[in-house]
């Protein structure tokens, strides 16, 4: 018996044994479920690899694996699916939550109860999005995460944490009505809410039915853009994020790449060129919606006065990035833009652990919490104090031992800051030069020199350059009043499992840069199986549900 | 009977609309509560409306959906309750320990200036 086809549905069922047991260890026993968490996460990840292995090996048709939890016929049961796209974002969902677990053993974690539950809750929801191949499902997996988000949102408490809560939970609250409404209009009209079978209906519904059914992916649009951070449904995600403890945000710097991930999927499987009259229904709201996502961020970004927005705004930016790209339906773009996914959120979610780290020296209360309003400060704070020798001719300072901290800290910082902004030598130079790359041969390299280039490419690629203008200049302006400002302050204390899982992202993403050419294999096969979505309605469609005890011995008997 | 209940629909809607628009958080609870009413009226309805037909199967009665109700925006319906009964049971609590720390219901968690 094989058992790969179950291995799928295990990233599910783990965390949520794990979670249960938790709760019924009670509220003691935080060392126990700390190790009991990390193992489960490592086993977690284990599988994610072992699943993105499996999708690599060929023989296997369209590297799809195809899961029927409910040993229902397709269209009548739930489905779980693996194929490229999914496989990648669970190992990257894994190594997320493994680094921001490393880091909250540390400290973080002993800031209210419970945190070790909700974060396994909060894993299962993300697996679960990524697996799941059914609408309903989907919205209940949604829920499964947010609900966890919700908890570890409020993690710690905290006057700012509690009332940019109450906006997050508002807004997620509401998008889970639109996704609602949404799923039934398209339930309403088609009949069905599998994603495969959806892909086969939608062309063939009358012409009477289809405002309905656009009516109804536009509002289901509505839902994921919220959550992917599309301008103007991102208001709530700088305070939130910012506001979040740093294991936290770290985890989230995934959640906005759930909205991304569904997007994706839903909309090349459903509004795919094979689509008939709906063929790539909503493409220039995906291009022109990012492209606003990334002004907006990138203005926003040159006025950051904190680490925490700094880098929130950062994912908005990288949301921008790939909403656009995606909304081409270009298979070489899409590729570059995974590639690009990948990178970004390792980088973004160091640079939240980071953050914490940096701002940890500094007094509570020396900058305020909400810095919306204020202009940026002067740099009067360069200038050195009084009776502090900056003179390398008088020797005075010469040979004073930079502490180790403030170096890993400084070097760890323009390490992230060169993956986020796309500058040469790291990986995020790759992952930008793959975008704009893409964006000037449609086609694909060497071929269809003479395909021009749309204005709205065109557009893409000089908000690419310039976001990654402003970013450089936001970055290197808090790093040079973060580390270079004369101030008399201890150095931060820093604990060893604080510096594991930084090393261990940043260790990934320059790992990337040399080992880009496999990933971007990767990438690029998975955009191709997104460009031609028959092989995963195909793979879907096709599972046969495994016959009962029952029925095999009826064969058996008639065909002895 | 179409008409009562998309006009129902229609009217929870609106009121919740409006009232999440309110700056005071009991407001927005009222508000998400109402749209999610709204929501659950909907999803019921995909199901098209009939009077007397039952969606479980009997004996006797052709199997098709001239004789039953969909079944499946029930089972739906009843997921999404449950679900948007309970995160309007965790908005209270944040509601709470907001008005705790900021001793204020506005939204914002504090007072607009005059």
């Amino acid at each position: 018996m094989n058992l790969m086809p179950h291995l799928i549905a295990a990233p599910i069922l783990l965390p949520l044994l794990t979670a249960a047991m938790m709760l019924m260890l009670g509220e003691k026993h935080r060392p126990l479920k700390a190790k009991i968490n990390l193992f489960s996460s490592l086993v977690g990840l284990g599988i994610a690899v072992l699943l993105l292995q499996w999708t690599q090996e060929t023989g296997v048709p369209g590297s799809i694996g195809v899961y029927l939890p409910g040993n229902w016929q397709v269209p009548f049961g739930i489905v779980l699916v693996v194929d490229r796209l999914s496989a990648l974002m669970l190992v990257l969902t894994g190594i997320i939550g493994v680094s921001a677990l490393l880091f909250a053993m540390a400290r973080w974690d002993g800031a209210g109860s419970s945190f070790h539950a909700l974060f396994q809750i909060q894993m299962m929801g993300l697996y679960g999005a990524f697996l799941t191949a059914d609408l309903f499902n989907l919205f209940v997996f949604f829920e499964v995460l947010l609900a966890a988000s919700y908890g570890l949102m409020l993690h710690g408490s905290g006057r700012s944490r509690v009332s940019s809560g109450l906006h997050y939970i508002s807004i997620n609250l509401l998008a889970s009505s639109l996704f609602l409404i949404g799923a039934a209009l398209i339930y309403g009209v088609t009949g069905t809410l599998n994603m495969a079978d959806l892909a086969l209906k939608i062309p063939l519904v009358p012409e009477a039915d289809r405002g309905l059914l656009h009516a109804g992916a536009g509002i289901l649009a509505v839902a994921f853009l919220a959550k992917a951070g599309m301008w103007p449904l991102n208001f709530w995600l700088v305070p939130a994020y910012s506001a979040a403890s740093a294991p936290v945000a770290a985890m989230f710097a995934i959640m906005t790449k759930v909205g991304v991930y569904t997007l994706l999927r839903l909309w090349t499987l459903l509004f795919s060129g094979q689509a008939g009259a709906s063929a790539y229904f909503g493409g220039d709201w995906l291009i022109y919606g990012g492209m606003a996502t990334i002004v907006c961020a990138a203005v926003a970004i040159l006025a950051a006065q904190r680490l925490e927005r700094l880098a929130s705004l950062s994912i908005l930016v990288s949301a921008g990035i790939l909403l656009s790209a995606i909304g081409f339906a270009q298979p070489n773009l899409i590729g570059a833009a995974l590639f690009y996914l990948v990178n970004s959120t390792l980088a973004l979610s160091a640079l939240f652990l980071l953050a914490e780290l940096i701002e940890r020296s500094r007094s509570a209360n020396e900058m305020p919490l909400f810095d919306d309003g204020d202009l940026p400060r002067p740099m009067e704070s360069l200038q050195p104090p009084k009776g502090i020798n900056l003179d390398d001719e008088q020797k005075a300072v010469v040979g004073q031992v930079i502490p180790w901290t403030m170096a890993f800290l400084g070097l760890s910082f323009i390490a992230c800051s060169l993956l986020i902004i796309g500058m040469p030598p790291l990986s995020g130079f790759i992952g930008k030069l793959g975008l704009l790359s893409a964006l000037l041969n449609p086609l694909g390299l060497g071929n269809g020199g003479d395909e021009p280039i749309s204005n709205a490419a065109w557009g893409l690629l000089a908000l690419l350059i310039l976001s990654g203008l402003a970013s450089l200049i936001a970055f290197s302006r808090l790093g040079i009043q973060r580390f270079w400002t004369p101030e008399e302050r201890p150095s931060p204390l820093l604990r060893r499992f604080e510096c594991v899982p930084i090393i261990a992202l940043l260790g990934l993403s320059i790992a990337l840069t040399f080992k880009a050419e496999p990933l971007l294999r990767y990438t690029q096969a998975a955009a191709q199986a997104l460009n031609n979505p028959q092989q995963y309605v195909m793979a879907v469609l096709g599972t046969r549900t495994i016959p009962s005890p029952e029925a095999k011995a009826a064969v058996a008997e008639v065909t002895p | 009977m179409e008409e009562v209940i998309a006009i129902a629909i229609g009217v929870l809607a609106a009121s919740g609309v409006w009232l999440i628009l309110r700056p005071r958080t009991f407001q927005v609870v009222m508000g998400l509560c109402l749209l999610s009413y709204g929501v659950n009226l909907f999803i019921f309805s995909m199901g098209s409306l009939f009077i007397g037909k039952e969606p479980n199967i009997k004996e006797g009665v052709p199997q098709d959906l001239l004789h039953y109700t969909d079944p499946l925006p029930q089972a739906l319906v009843l997921t999404a309750i449950v679900i948007s009964f309970a995160m309007t049971a965790l908005f209270l609590v944040v509601l709470l320990a907001s008005r705790g720390l900021t001793g204020t219901d506005h939204v914002d968690g504090r007072e607009p200036k005059e």
